[in-house]
């Protein structure tokens, strides 16, 4: 287990330089400069040219991007080009709002969508099988930005119950989680819709009818149980793009987390501050990736026996 | 002659056993119905209304609410919400395909060679195919617009390079579950190119799962080029499109709900209609994923 472990985060080295040196790429050799944008119109050639020395701008892309590497290996993520904020101290005071909206977003989602995905299959074909599933189709076809602005409307502008932007009290996450929320509860509920079908029609499911368990520890012991593993899959995606891909949700309730940023920092040119939050999603999201394939091995005892084997990731036998 | 004509029939057969599937799926019907008329809109939006009228600010009737004379009401600079919803059709339908295409195409390309060489070339592809994946789809999406400049073209790259990986990863592995079958073995045997192993026999048998695959992302594309219109690294104003309406309209919202409330809707229908009938497809092509 360790073993697997270690090679899975050092699995994480080649795709991290990959993801870091394509940013990187894309930020440096395209146009806009930074340097401009930092000093604005007033400045004299002269002045920008020595501010691009100073920053380094003026080596070759390769030894810039190595440049980059090593300080960052060292922990030196830099300075935002935008206001010279340390990038990683800002990094971290906005973290915890996109983690707390990504929770909240996830526990919304599980805690409504496992239940309900299982209510709708156990009485397919029911009025509310029907319902579910057309509320479900439903919410994944709608922008989560726009239920955003809709919730904004009645329960802000009109009834007055809660605050439309900000992040001082919980009520200021109820708005934003519910948003973030409706595409993975949607997901969640028709995955374990359909798995919990699927598993229905198993022998060992029959077999337990037969033996004359009861309906709830059938559902509970022999269906759901079974049906969790893919559903486990789709709750740890959705997390890592919650926390990497809030940004339109954090944009419309003016929340100051990661995707907020992220959007600020790549319109302004800011290298550093996208790099470094970018880098900083990608490593949130390969360990989720590990917690998933861990999470696995409780649920499926099947598939512990393989954790020493080559292709050990439970998402490649998907 | 009569292996011609066997193999037509064959042929024509599978489909038509998809199609018998996918009419007796009412929602799938009417979801196809949906989108049919919203590509009618989109064709035949210059004889529905001019396209001036989507564009002309007329500021004495600014910000109006749904009347005869402005069904949808108007904007907050006089525009006729009607046919902005009109040509938003077009725009969101036209990025949403032409990005379909682009990722298709590049997706197929590389799941192919990755798929039907293995070894090394598989392994290099497959890295970089991971590589990509790993990076949040909206992240990648504004870097290379905020990089290459908003504009149509650039969008579509922006949008379309982060689902290469998804249709490289289905072709990829319909390829690796078909190769080891005996008519490509014979079609080998009888001095087949690698080319035309891959376009004529390989890719045909995972073209259902692209299908269904494309079907279901377009209705992604249609939410996430709204939603980078939103945050202003989408489609430009003036050119008429939902996302950008949304974010037009929002500073005005309280008052004039209309203004957010319609585009909205618009999204909806059109990504609905494509869920629908990806869904359906999904079933009627694959009758053992149905339940």
């Amino acid at each position: 287990m360790i073993k697997f472990i270690i090679k899975r985060l050092l699995m994480l080295i080649p795709v991290l330089l990959g993801i870091s040196f394509i940013i990187f790429a894309i930020m440096s050799l395209t146009p806009g400069d930074p340097v401009r944008m930092k000093l604005g119109d007033g400045a004299t050639e002269e002045e920008i040219t020595a501010m691009r020395d100073e920053m380094g701008l003026n080596d070759p892309f390769l030894v810039q991007y190595v440049r980059y590497v090593k300080n960052a290996l060292h922990g030196d993520f830099g300075k935002s080009y935008r206001n010279n904020v340390d990038v990683f101290g800002e990094l971290m005071a906005r973290f915890p709002n996109t983690l707390r909206l990504a929770v909240f977003g996830i526990l919304i989602s599980v805690l409504i969508g496992i239940p309900v995905g299982v209510i709708s299959a156990v009485k397919q074909y029911s009025a509310a099988d029907n319902i579910i599933t057309i509320l479900a189709l439903l919410m994944t076809s709608l922008p989560s930005f726009w239920l955003g602005l809709m919730m904004i409307l009645l329960f802000a502008n009109k009834l007055h119950l809660l605050p439309a932007t900000g992040v001082d009290t919980w009520k200021h996450f109820i708005m934003p989680s519910i948003a973030v929320a409706a595409t993975t509860l949607a997901t969640l509920i028709r995955m374990t819709r359909s798995t919990m079908l699927d598993v229905i029609r198993q022998d060992y499911v029959r077999t337990a009818k037969a033996k004359g368990a009861s309906d709830r520890a059938i559902v509970f012991r022999h269906e759901l149980r079974n049906a969790l593993l893919p559903v486990i899959t789709v709750i740890g995606v959705n997390f890592g793009s919650l926390l990497g891909g809030a940004m339109i949700a954090e944009t419309v309730f003016a929340i100051p987390g990661l995707g907020s940023l992220m959007v600020a920092s790549v319109r302004a040119k800011d290298t550093p501050m996208v790099m470094a939050s970018v880098l900083f999603v990608a490593v949130a999201v390969g360990v989720i990736n590990l917690i998933v394939d861990i999470l696995y091995a409780y649920v499926d005892p099947r598939i512990k026996s393989q954790y020493g084997a080559h292709k050990a990731s439970g998402r490649d036998r998907k | 002659m009569e292996q011609e004509a066997r193999r037509k029939y064959k042929k024509k057969s599978k489909l038509k056993s998809v199609w018998i599937r996918f009419r007796r799926n009412k929602r799938a019907l009417v979801g196809m119905v949906v989108l049919l008329m919203l590509i009618l809109i989109a064709v035949f939006a210059n004889f529905i209304v001019d396209y001036d009228v989507a564009i002309s600010q007329v500021m004495k009737d600014r910000l109006q609410t749904p009347s005869a004379a402005h069904w949808f009401g108007t904007d907050h600079l006089g525009r006729d919400m009607f046919a902005r919803i009109i040509y938003g059709t077009r725009t969101s339908l036209f990025v949403g395909i032409l990005t379909i295409a682009v990722a298709v195409t590049f997706g197929t390309i590389i799941g192919a060679i990755a798929g039907y060489y293995g070894g090394a070339v598989d392994n290099i592809l497959m890295r970089f195919v991971d590589v990509l994946m790993a990076i949040p789809s909206m992240l990648l999406a504004i870097s290379v617009v905020a990089a290459l400049g908003t504009g149509l073209v650039n969008i579509v790259i922006a949008m379309s390079v982060s689902q290469i990986p998804r249709f490289a990863r289905i072709v990829r592995a319909s390829i690796m579950s078909i190769k080891g079958q005996e008519f490509i073995e014979a079609a080998k045997a009888y001095g087949a190119s690698d080319l035309r192993i891959i376009s004529k026999y390989i890719i045909p048998n995972a073209l259902g799962p692209i299908i269904v695959q494309a079907t279901l992302t377009m209705g992604t594309m249609i939410l996430t080029v709204s939603s980078l219109s939103f945050v202003g690294l989408g489609i430009q104003p003036p050119s008429p499109e939902w996302g950008t309406m949304l974010a037009e309209g929002k500073d005005q919202m309280r008052y004039f709900p209309h203004l957010v409330t319609i585009p909205g809707l618009a999204i909806i229908v059109a990504v609905l209609s494509l869920n629908m009938v990806g869904d359906g497809l999904r079933d009627a092509l694959d009758p053992r994923l149905k339940n």
